[in-house]
């Protein structure tokens, strides 16, 4: 199933910053009512709508109730009320353990997790029972109406405990689905999709984007698959592949790549647990040649799974290595974060020495 | 409420006794004042000081028959405000001491010969409510020793008993009505017992062949039914408190008359989850019953390596929760005390805590030799002395509805049902193989579709490397 609206129905606007200018306009469509949001604006909005859609849906998670440190839950307690918007104590696995038992009881929980740095408390939940809940019980339970959402990513000044990027923990989970949005469009139809979903869905959101992405949105509720990647951008040369904010960087690297000759496809893969194996395979059988990058340090991460399927599928066709342009094998430093992060120059670099190999 | 008791005296009166730190902390004696300072070194006496309100107004207590009131106010007018509400200040600095002089006390009501203690607060149980209870403890006797046999016998992988605690099992479940959402930590088969799960579906789970309701895809005594409303077991420890507190907020929206109830061991409330669950319960006030086993053991870890608190009951109050110890090896106590709980959770809409006392009398599981780490005789003494299943016996047979005829058909009628069971269970088809890949997720994913299939290839080839009878 396509989304409502092709990829050429939006406009999407990043305005500049330390990680280069993000200028990427495409023509609008005005067949729906659409307004321009940031993200958090944007998933506010999806917000409003799972609410509105499902009386036994619930929001909660530590500050949501005035609107949340982000935003993201603005006015969603004064319009649905305090039985189905609130704060919780501050205890990341109470509130996925409670979110698991509201969803057991057949409910939709979506729950806040400040960071995704504060995760870890609720791996054990996550993991444990949320991950297993069905297969367990021989299908006699299940908590698929869990959603669970956390900002992650760099921000400019995070350090430690405000960048993290945890996706590649949760993608070895069997029974979760991880799901990371590129921009405000993406994230609400997503994200509508992730709370629908009858699975427990881990949803990440690019918190540098919360504010800096501003784009086109629907006012209708729709929803964008899940386990579906999509070409944004289409070449011969080369695929990337990525998700979330890391999709604006690349898009700037295939930019430049272009005028020096290069044709760059990009891929964003939107949902990493399951991933669409099949829309990487025929791009890569297209192109011979694969680059992936994200934020999250390069040893462990989710890119070299993506690596090594890719290599097992499409061995005879590759003209080169699988290039991984990644955050280092440290903690997300602070002063350093310039030197940390996979640049895009640090990926035209790739682009070059892979095309080049 | 007070209708229900057998005996009517002043619940007040009775309660205080059994009531917890909020009774000892009033009674304060100011005579006994000492300066703070002594000689030349500071030396802070520890006090028990009375609150004037230790509670902001959300959690205030209500003219309640079952507490007492806070009414022996000392310096009224100094009162500060911060957030959370006013709060009385001294200046004599005390220290809340690390433990009461007096431990709280546990509710009991049937002595060890099974007699009822003269003035006892409990609620009346009818002979045929009596009589099932004692066969149902007798039963879980049973099915545990035989089980135990069958995996000794290398027949079933694994199996763990609740000897010494058919009480706790059973009595609770009695106090309990169908509608009330069980999550179970892992030694409570006698509530699924009570329910209604058969003794096949009991073996069959041990099993884990076709008919099993899991699927096969966990190890023995991972029970788990909506039907009856009890949950999965899972073997992580107290992941099922915060869930619960959740259950049973779900409950409260639904506006149902019922309750999330959950146990736990005395180890399983050193888990961060004992904490999560008890304080989401208690923020979101949910009707949620926490029911603790101590039994004394978590595997080889005796509860003074566990906490340095008063057991666990005094561990409510500090999340606002009411609580009551009670002799987890007295049905009847247990039984007055759960049904309680659960009427005071439904109707108040708050969770309850209860710390039943009791001793694991079998070793923690089959992958344990208790002997190990202590003595026989402790063992051999709860196990004779302080039988819940004989104590409960003697009760019921005094009263004339129980003889012994009656118990050996029980037995023997019991034993005869198991062993068939487990016969049967084990000749049973083996689940499919498909149904390894199945509820991963609600519908089977890409990824899972090809390792199906590239499995049952590889099986039809080398079938060698692989157990039979898990045809599709």
């Amino acid at each position: 199933m396509a989304s409502l609206l092709g990829r050429f129905c939006r406009k999407l606007v990043v305005p500049g910053s330390a990680h280069g200018s993000r200028m990427v306009s495409t023509t609008s469509c005005d067949s729906e009512a659409v307004k321009s949001l940031n993200l958090y604006s944007a998933i506010n909005q999806a917000l409003h709508i799972a609410l509105e859609t499902d009386p036994r849906s619930y929001v909660f998670g530590e500050d949501v109730g005035f609107g949340g440190v982000f935003r993201c839950t603005t006015g969603l307690a004064e319009r649905f009320g305090k039985n189905r918007v609130f704060n919780t104590p501050l205890c990341e696995q109470g509130i996925v353990g409670f979110g698991i038992g509201l969803a057991a009881m057949g409910n939709r929980a979506v729950v806040e997790i400040q960071f995704a740095d504060y995760i870890y408390p609720a791996f054990d939940q996550i993991v444990n029972e949320a991950a297993k809940f069905r297969y367990r019980s021989g299908n006699q339970f299940n908590c698929g109406g869990l959603t669970i959402r956390a900002p992650y990513g760099a921000v400019g000044h995070g350090g430690h405990y405000h960048s993290q990027s945890p996706e590649a923990f949760f993608c070895h989970v069997p029974g979760i689905k991880v799901v990371i949005p590129r921009s405000p469009r993406e994230a609400k139809g997503l994200l509508l999709s992730s709370i629908r979903d009858p699975n427990p869905v881990v949803f990440f959101e690019p918190k540098w984007l919360y504010r800096q992405a501003v784009e086109e949105v629907p006012e209708h509720d729709y929803m964008i698959p899940l386990s579906q990647a999509e070409v944004i951008r289409e070449g011969s040369d080369i695929t990337l592949v990525g998700w979330g904010a890391q999709l604006t960087v690349m898009e700037q690297a295939c930019l430049d790549a272009e005028k020096e000759g290069i044709s760059c496809e990009l891929i964003d893969l939107k949902t990493l647990l399951p991933w669409d194996k099949e829309t990487v395979e025929a791009s890569v059988k297209k192109t011979g040649r694969l680059l992936i990058s994200h934020e999250a340090p390069i040893t462990g991460g989710f890119g070299a799974e993506i690596s090594a399927t890719i290599l097992e599928r499409c061995f005879l066709k590759l003209e080169a290595p699988v290039s991984r342009v990644c955050g280092l094998d440290t903690p997300f430093p602070l002063v350093f974060e310039p030197f940390y992060m996979p640049t895009k120059n640090k990926i035209l670099n790739a682009i070059k020495s892979t095309v080049n190999y | 409420m007070a209708i229900w008791f057998a005996r009517s005296r002043t619940l007040v009166s009775s309660l205080r006794q059994n009531l917890g730190l909020s009774a000892i902390f009033i009674k304060h004696n100011y005579s006994s004042r000492r300066p703070v300072f002594t000689n030349s070194q500071l030396s802070p006496r520890v006090f028990l000081d009375p609150f004037s309100s230790y509670r902001h107004e959300s959690t205030a207590v209500e003219t309640h028959p079952y507490l007492v009131q806070q009414s022996d106010h000392e310096d009224d007018a100094q009162e500060l405000d911060f957030p959370g509400g006013k709060v009385g200040y001294t200046s004599e600095m005390k220290f809340i001491p690390e433990s009461s002089s007096r431990r709280i006390p546990c509710y009991r009501v049937l002595n060890e010969h099974g007699k009822i203690i003269s003035d006892s607060d409990f609620i009346p149980v009818s002979e045929k409510l009596a009589v099932r209870m004692y066969e149902q403890m007798a039963t879980l006797q049973v099915m545990d020793h035989i089980f135990y046999e069958a995996q000794r016998q290398g027949r079933i992988s694994f199996y763990l008993t609740s000897v010494g605690e058919e009480a706790i099992n059973i009595a609770s479940a009695a106090a309990l009505s169908p509608e009330d959402v069980v999550l179970p930590q892992y030694r409570e088969p006698g509530v699924l017992l009570w329910r209604g799960f058969t003794l096949e579906e009991f073996a069959n789970q041990c099993f884990g062949n076709k008919a099993d309701y899991g699927k096969g895809r966990q190890m023995p005594i991972h029970y788990g039914s909506n039907q009856h409303n009890y949950f999965t077991v899972s073997s992580p420890i107290a992941t099922q408190l915060p869930q619960a507190a959740g259950v049973g907020y779900a409950l409260k929206m639904e506006k149902k008359n019922a309750c999330a109830v959950t146990f736990i061991g005395d180890g399983g409330t050193s888990e961060g989850d004992f904490h999560a669950g008890l304080n989401f319960a208690a923020v979101m006030e949910a009707p949620v019953v926490f029911i603790c086993r101590n039994n004394g053991w978590a595997i080889s870890t005796h509860i003074s390596e566990q906490f340095r608190s008063d057991g666990i009951v005094v561990k409510g109050q500090a999340y606002g929760i009411r609580s009551i110890r009670v002799d987890g090896n007295d049905a009847l106590a247990v039984y007055s005390a759960v049904r309680s709980a659960r009427e005071m959770a439904v109707k108040e809409q708050r969770p309850v805590l209860i710390e039943a006392m009791t001793y694991r009398v079998g070793h923690h599981s089959t992958s344990d030799d208790s002997t190990k780490y202590r003595a026989a005789d402790e063992i051999q003494y709860w196990k004779m002395s302080r039988n819940p299943v004989n104590r409960f016996k003697k009760w019921v047979e005094d009263n004339g509805w129980w003889s012994e005829e009656d118990e050996s058909k029980l037995r023997s009628s019991t034993r005869k049902q198991l062993l068939q069971a487990i016969q049967a269970a084990e000749k049973w088809e083996k689940q499919p193989l498909t149904e390894l890949f199945n509820d991963v997720y609600d519908v089977k994913t890409k990824n899972l579709e090809e390792q199906e299939l590239g499995l049952k290839e590889l099986v039809e080839k080398q079938p060698q490397d692989y157990p039979l009878g898990f045809h599709n």
